[in-house]
């Protein structure tokens, strides 16, 4: 089967070459299901670069559809696709119910509040019992890490991690890398500070993971107490004080502050934390002069962004983020089902 | 009834290697050990040439579990305080004690504070006239340190020595791993390594104050082994022990949210482990333990976070432990003190020892047997084993509980 290649976007993208390496040469990806051979999306750790560029490609198509006044496709027509919250979320899951729906599927969603799970059933008899319902992509987000991954091995259909604990949020760097991607061209190169409290933030880990693995320098930012322990390892380069850590940035990436850890817990309070690691339009100014401001939301204005920063339309992608968070999960529902639905050179 | 085991390999308080004797047995105790052929009035029991060793004395089990403990060698364990009810009133070690009788022998150990809440002092002078032969705080520290220094001094006078478990539950409040690349990585809330030495450090001091003995049930930082091995150069009573999963893993083992892997104190980093084999080599450690806590699905299969510690390890523990005798790291008479002798002293018991007047409580060792780990396949109540499918070496051909063949 011929590789399918792709101009449109105009970045050097990954082909393999005889001896299976990756080279930044070419806008190829491997054949059929080799392009993105996984049957789940539990992390982004371990993915290889071009996997994750393959998602990205394609989910440019799904931005382009978003945008007509029509925002359908059959493609997932007959496919039942669960969402299974177990922690509370707005806008992720209204991205992925909007995502599903635009593809066909018929789309279902479970809260924890309303599920037997407050009723002591354990998170394996949930799976099983979803399993039982003949889901054909589970949707789940869960408040411990490693809980998406357990369900997963329990089902029968793919699951896409929408965010277990502190672990990982795929959807979210895949967003993150196409909003930076289509904004910034190249991703490898670019240098990303990524801001808050990484400690607890799945989306820096999977942030971290994506953005290293595509090549930027990418740099922390917090208070030590916010900072996990050895992130050396991880091949980002740690820092305390914030306009260090912004000199020269293409992109920064702030964090949302949980509000439990804003009073004497982690951090003394919420004004010192603006005083020391909110992005204000001077502190932004140490950054490249065209560097994009990121954050994941949902945002705690004048905490960890002032606002003239966050609604700079110039400088700001976060509502952009939000777009590309339906495209990127429609390409996702779209790569995982394709085993069951048997596209060619995927089953 | 007298018994004559011949034909064994002994190992004998005192040699090194093991020794070419007989082992005379009467009634539940061992009469002599010589090179005397077999008389009449004894049944002679030929252990094809096989290691012949006192029966492994298990300190700080969660679980009396009958079938493991046979199959791994062991003929007495000391149950942890840590049960539903715990074990803080004369009336349950008195039961407690008597559960496995006559072919194990149960020693429970006396909960520190009732309710093991770390505050009151329980009854310890009543639970060691129903049995109790040492006091134990549990799964947790006494973050107080009045309260344990109160606890000290009175265990002291009772002469009763503390097992205690290290780790600064202020440092390790909500952690399930400990601070390093792989927490990170999992996203597991962690707690530094340095939680447990800051715990043996204050521990250290208070026994400094009172002059009790204190056992530090399992020590397994390179800087916790540094404060133990300083305190008893100063002359301090201390000990402290180990378990099999501590010498042989790393935190590497709980990738992939590996609750088999979850333990308490956590898995540390490999330079932890290495200091921990260096301890066991230069005499630091005195104790090796399994840890015993079969732990079933309702425990283990959940969330990392949200899963129990704790690994069915009395099955393992022999087979793993003769690793550290492969390896070269300590000689059989060396480990059989870990394993058997040290922890008959600190209960107080005349067992782990292969000489006369102690308890018949033998075991017959074949120490070259290979088999494999597999959780599926456990004499264990559960098989939550981390070692799932690791091949081991050394097997127990024989067991016998105060001279009884079991």
């Amino acid at each position: 089967m011929p590789p399918q290649s792709d101009g449109s976007i105009g970045l050097a993208l990954m082909t393999i070459d005889q001896t299976g390496s990756p080279s930044t040469a070419g806008h190829q990806f491997p054949a059929g299901s080799d392009a993105f051979p996984h049957r789940h999306l539990l992390g982004i750790a371990g993915l290889q670069p071009w996997e994750i560029l393959f998602l990205l490609k394609e989910a440019e198509q799904w931005v382009d559809l978003n945008r007509q006044s029509s925002k359908h496709t059959n493609r997932l027509d007959g496919l039942t696709v669960i969402n299974a919250f177990f922690e509370n979320s707005t806008r992720t899951l209204l991205s992925f119910e909007i995502a599903g729906k635009r593809m066909g599927a018929d789309v279902v969603n479970m809260h924890a509040a309303q599920s037997s799970v407050k009723k002591g059933e354990t998170l394996i008899d949930t799976a099983v019992t979803l399993n039982a319902m003949r889901a054909d992509a589970i949707v789940i987000r869960h408040s411990s890490s490693g809980a998406v991954q357990l369900i997963a091995g329990k089902v029968d259909c793919p699951v896409l991690n929408a965010g277990d604990g502190s672990h990982e949020h795929p959807t979210q760097a895949l967003l993150d890398a196409l909003t930076i991607q289509r904004r910034k061209g190249d991703i490898s190169g670019l240098t990303v500070t990524i801001c808050g409290d990484v400690m607890h933030s799945r989306v820096a880990r999977s942030n971290i993971y994506c953005l290293t693995t595509l090549g930027a320098k990418v740099r922390v930012c917090a208070p030590t107490s916010l900072l996990p322990a050895a992130l050396d390892r991880m091949n980002v380069e740690a820092f305390s004080d914030f306009d260090k850590a912004l000199d020269g940035a293409d992109v920064v990436m702030m964090l949302r502050l949980q509000n439990e850890r804003m009073n004497g817990d982690f951090i003394p309070s919420p004004r010192e934390f603006h005083h020391l690691y909110g992005l204000t339009r001077a502190r932004l100014a140490l950054a490249k002069p065209d560097a994009l401001v990121m954050h994941p939301g949902p945002m705690n204005r004048g905490i960890e962004i002032s606002s003239d920063v966050a609604d700079d339309l110039e400088r700001s992608a976060i509502t952009e983020q939000v777009e590309m968070g339906v495209a990127v999960r429609m390409a996702c529902l779209d790569v995982l089902t394709r085993r069951s639905r048997n596209v060619e050179g995927w089953s | 009834m007298k018994q004559l085991f011949t034909n064994a390999q002994v190992l004998i308080p005192g040699a090194q290697a093991p020794q070419s004797v007989n082992v005379a047995t009467d009634g539940d105790r061992i009469a002599h050990v010589s090179e005397a052929a077999p008389s009449k009035d004894q049944q002679a029991i030929d252990c094809q040439g096989a290691l012949l060793a006192p029966g492994i004395i298990d300190l700080g089990v969660f679980a009396i579990d009958k079938p493991a403990f046979h199959y791994g060698g062991i003929t007495r364990a000391a149950l942890m305080p840590d049960q539903s009810p715990v074990l803080d009133l004369p009336a349950m070690i008195k039961h407690n004690a008597s559960e496995g009788k006559p072919d194990l022998w149960s020693h429970p150990l006396a909960a520190a504070t009732k309710g093991l809440n770390g505050a009151e002092l329980a009854e310890i002078g009543l639970m060691k006239q129903a049995g109790a032969r040492a006091v134990a705080t549990g799964r947790n520290w006494v973050a107080n340190s009045g309260i344990m220094l109160k606890l000290l001094h009175y265990c002291r006078s009772l002469d009763m020595p503390v097992i205690v478990h290290s780790e600064d539950s202020g440092l390790t409040a909500g952690a399930v791993a400990t601070a390093g690349e792989t927490a990170t990585r999992l996203g597991l809330s962690s707690a530094p390594a340095s939680a447990e030495a800051l715990s043996i450090a204050r521990d250290i001091a208070l026994v400094r104050e009172s002059g009790a003995h204190v056992h530090f049930r399992q020590v397994t930082t390179a800087n916790g082994l540094d404060l133990i091995r300083a305190a008893k150069a100063e002359g301090l009573p201390v000990t402290c022990g180990i378990t099999p999963a501590h010498l042989f893993l790393s935190d590497i083992a709980i990738s992939d949210f590996r609750t088999f892997a979850k333990m308490s104190p956590p898995l540390r980093s490999e330079e932890d482990r290495q200091a921990c084999l260096e301890a066991i080599e230069d005499g630091t450690i005195d104790v090796i333990s399994s840890g015993h806590d079969p732990r079933g699905p309702e425990d283990k299969r959940l969330p990392f976070a949200e899963a129990e510690s704790g690994m069915a390890g009395a099955e393992t523990l022999l087979a793993l432990s003769l690793n550290l005798v492969r390896d070269g790291l300590i000689s059989l008479s060396r480990l059989f003190e870990l394993l058997s002798a040290t922890p008959a002293k600190i209960l107080g018991v005349d067992a782990g020892q292969i000489a006369e007047g102690y308890e018949a409580d033998l075991i017959v060792i074949d120490q070259d047997a290979p088999w494999q780990v597999d959780t599926r396949k456990m004499a264990a109540s559960t098989g939550n084993t981390p070692f799932d499918k690791l091949p081991a070496q050394g097997r127990v051909r024989a067991i016998y509980k105060g001279g009884k063949a079991l």
